[in-house]
C-alpha cells in the first residue's frame, strides 16, 4: 500500500500531462474519460487507504529528500492519517463527480482539453496540500491550487472582466499566502522543523512562549483567510464565479476554499495552546458568517447567491474551529462539499438550460421544464437550510451546540442569525428560480430543456450524499446509531502518538441539546414555509436595480466593500505606482541609463570630428605627437 | 678621408641634418602633391642618414653606417611601394592631390 500512495496525487498529474500535451488532438470524449478516469483511480486508491488507515493507523511514505539545507530537512513525503485520508476521499470523490458533470457541461467548449488539464492539475495540487507530511509540501499544494484557481476563473479569457476577476483572486490569495509563509518560517525558527509530526511532537519539550504560538497561529490563519475567503480577504470569491460553473462547484465551494479549515484543523495542537488565536478565529468566522449571509439576501445572480452562501458557511466552519470543535468543522466541510457542490452543479444545469442566463429575475417556473434539476436543487437547499435529518441539519446543529457550550448564548444567537439568513436567501433562490411563472424571453423558453444524463447522474449521487451525509456523525442524544462516528474516527491515534483531532468536550444536558436543536430546526422549517408564500407564487419579480432604496440597495451593492477596498487600497496603490513610474522609473532609472547612452553618443560625435579623412591633418597630428614626445624626453 | 670629414665640426652636421629634416616635415605637412610628399619623406630619411654617418665617423663606430644601409634599403622599398600606390591612385582619380583621399571619413 505504501508504494501506491504517491500514485494518488500523481495519477491526476498524469491526466494533466496527457490532456495538456496531447488533448488538442484527442476527441472530446477521450479527454473527458482520461480526466475523470485518472481521478476515479485516485478515488479507489483513497478508499483503499481509508481501509488501511482504519485498520493499522497512519501511513507515511517518503518519495525522496526534497531539500537538505543545514538543519532543514524537507522530504517529498506523504502523511496519510485519519484527517488527510478523509479529505482525500472528499476531494477525489466529489472531484470525480464534478469531472463527469463537466463532460456534459463543457461539451460545446473548444478548450475542453485545457479545462480538463487544469482540473486535473488542481486535483493534483489539492492532494499535495492535503497529503503533504510537512508545511512546505502543504505550501506547494497551496500555491498550486491558487494557480489553478486563477487559470480556471479566467478560463474564458476573452472576457476582460473575467480576467480581472482571476487577477483579483490570485492577488488576494497572495496576500494571505504571505502570512502563511511567514508563519512557516516562524514555526521553523521555533520548532526547528517543518514536518507536522516533528512539530507536534516537539511541543511538550520545547514549550514555546504563548506569544510566539499566538503569532504563529495568527499568521497561519491569515493564510487561511485568503484561501477560505474570510473577512477581510473574502471579496475574490464572489468574483471567482466568473469561471465555468463546475469550477465554482469544485474549487470555490467544495474543496479549495476548505483548505484554510484543513490547515487550522491540521495544526490543532498549536491552536489549542493559544486561546487568543482561537478566539480571533471564531470572531472572524462569526463576522464573516453573518456579513456574507446578509449580502446573500439581495443578490440576483444565481451563482453570486451561492458564492456568498459559501463564504458564510466557511465562516461557520471557522466558528467551529475557534470553539475547539475541529472535528465538527471538518464534518461541516464534508456535508458542505456535498450540498454546495450539488447546489452549484444544479445551478450550472439551470444556466445550461437557460442558455447562459444567470439572473434569477429572468427565470421562474423552471420546475416543470427541469424536474431532475429542481428536485436535487430542492434537496440541496433544504440540506443547507437545516431541514431535519438532512446532512446540513446534523453538521450545523453540532456547531451550534458547541457554540452554546463554549461561546455562550450571544455567540450561539449570532451564529444562529447567520444560519437564519442562510435559510432565507437559499429559499428565496429556490422559489424565485423554480416556482411561479417563467419570466425570461420567448426564445429562452423555447430553448429551455433538462440537462443530459451525464450531468444529472452526478447530481443525483450528490443529492443522495446530501441527504445521507449527516448520518456520518449523529449526536449522542438522538440515539440514531453511528453516534459521533466521524469525531471518533478523527480522534484515533495519529503519527505523533496523539489523537489526530482530540474529541471536543461538550457538557450539555440532553434536554438542552434537544431544545437548541428544536429551536433552530423549527426556525428553519418556518422560514422554508413562510418564504414559499412570499416568493413561491409571484409571476413577476418587482425589484429592479433602480428601485432598490436604503438598506436593500446597500446590501445589493455588497455594502460597497469592493468600492471601499478600491478607494482605500487599490487607488492609492495605483497612484503610488504611477508616482514611482514617472519619477523613479522614467526620470530616475531610465534617465540614468539613457543619460549614459546619450552622453557616450555625444562624446563620440565630438571625437568623430578628429577622423575627418584629411591626410595632412593626420600627419600634423603625428608630427605634433612626435614633437610632444621629444619635448617630454628632453624635459 | 676621416680627416676631411672631421674638418667640419659635428655641430654643423647636426644643424644641417635638422634643417633638412625640418624641410622634409614642412614639405610633408604643406604640400598636396603626393609625389612631393614622398620626396619630402625621402629627404627626412636622408637627413637622418647624414646624421648617423657623421656620428659614426666621429665616434669611430661602424654601427651607425650599418644603420644607414638598412635605412637606404627600407627607403628604396618604401619608394617602390609608395610610387606603386601613387600610380594606382592616379589611374583612379586622375590626380595626385592627397587631399582628395578622404574616403575613410565615411
Amino acid at each position: 500500500m505504501n508504494s501506491l500512495i504517491p500514485l494518488i496525487p500523481f495519477l491526476p498529474f498524469i491526466g494533466f500531462l496527457i490532456n495538456g500535451l496531447f488533448g488538442k488532438n484527442l476527441s472530446k470524449n477521450a479527454v473527458g474519460i482520461i480526466g475523470s478516469g485518472t481521478l476515479l483511480a485516485s478515488f479507489l486508491l483513497s478508499v483503499a487507504c481509508f481501509n488501511q488507515v482504519g485498520a493499522t493507523g497512519p501511513i507515511q511514505s517518503t518519495l525522496y529528500n526534497f531539500m537538505s539545507v543545514g538543519n532543514l530537512q524537507v522530504n517529498f513525503g506523504f502523511l496519510v492519517d485519519h484527517l488527510s485520508v478523509w479529505m482525500m476521499l472528499i476531494v477525489t470523490g466529489v472531484g470525480f463527480l464534478i469531472h463527469v458533470y463537466s463532460i456534459g457541461y463543457m461539451h460545446d467548449d473548444e478548450g475542453l482539453w485545457k479545462f480538463f488539464a487544469y482540473l486535473n492539475l488542481f486535483i493534483f495540487s489539492m492532494l499535495l496540500l492535503i497529503m503533504g507530511d510537512n508545511l512546505l509540501m502543504l505550501f506547494f499544494g497551496w500555491e498550486g491550487v491558487g494557480l489553478c484557481s486563477y487559470l480556471l476563473i479566467g478560463f474564458w479569457n476573452k472576457n476582460r472582466e473575467y480576467v480581472k476577476a482571476a487577477n483579483k483572486a490570485f492577488i488576494m490569495n497572495r496576500i494571505g499566502d504571505l502570512g502563511l509563509l511567514i508563519g512557516i518560517f516562524l514555526i521553523y525558527k521555533t520548532f526547528g522543523s517543518v514536518n507536522f509530526s516533528e512539530i507536534f511532537a516537539a511541543i511538550p519539550t520545547i514549550q514555546p512562549e504563548a506569544g510566539v504560538v499566538t503569532l504563529i497561529c495568527m499568521l497561519l490563519f491569515i493564510g487561511a483567510m485568503g484561501k477560505s475567503a474570510q473577512i477581510p480577504l473574502y471579496t475574490w470569491l464572489p468574483d471567482a464565479m466568473a469561471g465555468p460553473t463546475p469550477v465554482s462547484a469544485l474549487i470555490h465551494a467544495a474543496t479549495m476554499v476548505t483548505a484554510g479549515v484543513y490547515l487550522v484543523a491540521r495544526c490543532n495542537p498549536l491552536y489549542s495552546l493559544s486561546p487568543d488565536a482561537m478566539h480571533f478565529v471564531a470572531l472572524i468566522g462569526l463576522v464573516t458568517c453573518i456579513f456574507a449571509a446578509v449580502i446573500g439576501l439581495r443578490q440576483n445572480d444565481i451563482k453570486k447567491v451561492l458564492a456568498y452562501s459559501t463564504v458564510s458557511q466557511l465562516g461557520l466552519m471557522f466558528v467551529a474551529l475557534g470553539m475547539g470543535a475541529y472535528a465538527s468543522a471538518i464534518f461541516h466541510v464534508t456535508t458542505h462539499a456535498f450540498f454546495k457542490a450539488l447546489l452549484f452543479l444544479s445551478a450550472g444545469s439551470v444556466i445550461h438550460g437557460m442558455g447562459g442566463e444567470q439572473d434569477i429575475r429572468k427565470m421562474g417556473g423552471l420546475r416543470k421544464a427541469m424536474p431532475v434539476t429542481f428536485w436535487v436543487f430542492l434537496i440541496g437547499t433544504f440540506a443547507i437550510a437545516g431541514f431535519p435529518l438532512l446532512s446540513g441539519f446534523f453538521s450545523k446543529d453540532e456547531i451550534f451546540a458547541y457554540t452554546w457550550a463554549h461561546g455562550g448564548k450571544v455567540w450561539w444567537g449570532l451564529a444562529g442569525l447567520g444560519a437564519m439568513f442562510t435559510a432565507i436567501y437559499m429559499c428565496r433562490l429556490l422559489y424565485v428560480t423554480f416556482f411561479g411563472e417563467f419570466r425570461g424571453t420567448a426564445e429562452q423558453k423555447h430553448h429551455l430543456h433538462e440537462s443530459p444524463k451525464v450531468m444529472t447522474i452526478p447530481l443525483m449521487i450528490l443529492a443522495v450524499l446530501s441527504v445521507a451525509g449527516g448520518f456520518l456523525n449523529t449526536p449522542h442524544f438522538m440515539h440514531l446509531g453511528n453516534e459521533q462516528w466521524l469525531a471518533h474516527w478523527f480522534s484515533s491515534v495519529g503519527a505523533t502518538g496523539l489523537p489526530v483531532i482530540p474529541m471536543a468536550e461538550m457538557h450539555l444536558e440532553p434536554s438542552t441539546e434537544w431544545g437548541l436543536m428544536g429551536f433552530t430546526t423549527s426556525l428553519a422549517v418556518a422560514i422554508i414555509i413562510a418564504l414559499y408564500f412570499i416568493y413561491g407564487k409571484i409571476s413577476n419579480l418587482p425589484v429592479t436595480d433602480a428601485e432598490q432604496t436604503g438598506l436593500t440597495r446597500l446590501i445589493a451593492n455588497k455594502f460597497y466593500v469592493d468600492e471601499i477596498y478600491d478607494f482605500l487600497v487599490v487607488k492609492p496603490l495605483e497612484k503610488l505606482s504611477r508616482l514611482f513610474y514617472h519619477y523613479v522609473d522614467i526620470q530616475g532609472i531610465d534617465g540614468l541609463v539613457n543619460g549614459i547612452g546619450t552622453g557616450v553618443q555625444r562624446l563620440g560625435a565630438e571625437f568623430r570630428k578628429l577622423q575627418n579623412g584629411n591626410i595632412e591633418y593626420y600627419l600634423l597630428g603625428m608630427v605634433a605627437g612626435a614633437v610632444l614626445l621629444l619635448l617630454t624626453l628632453l624635459i | 678621408m676621416l680627416e676631411t670629414i672631421r674638418v667640419v665640426p659635428i655641430d654643423y652636421y647636426v644643424y644641417l641634418s635638422t634643417l633638412l629634416f625640418v624641410i622634409g616635415v614642412f614639405g610633408v605637412l604643406t604640400r598636396r602633391n603626393a609625389i612631393v610628399v614622398l620626396m619630402c619623406v625621402e629627404l627626412m630619411l636622408n637627413a637622418v642618414n647624414l646624421l648617423l654617418a657623421a656620428f659614426s665617423t666621429y665616434l669611430n663606430d661602424s654601427q651607425g653606417q650599418i644603420m644607414v644601409f638598412f635605412i637606404m634599403v627600407v627607403a628604396a622599398a618604401e619608394a617602390a611601394v609608395g610610387l606603386g600606390i601613387l600610380v594606382m591612385i592616379y589611374r583612379n582619380t586622375k590626380s595626385t592631390d592627397i587631399s582628395l583621399l578622404d574616403k575613410l571619413r565615411h
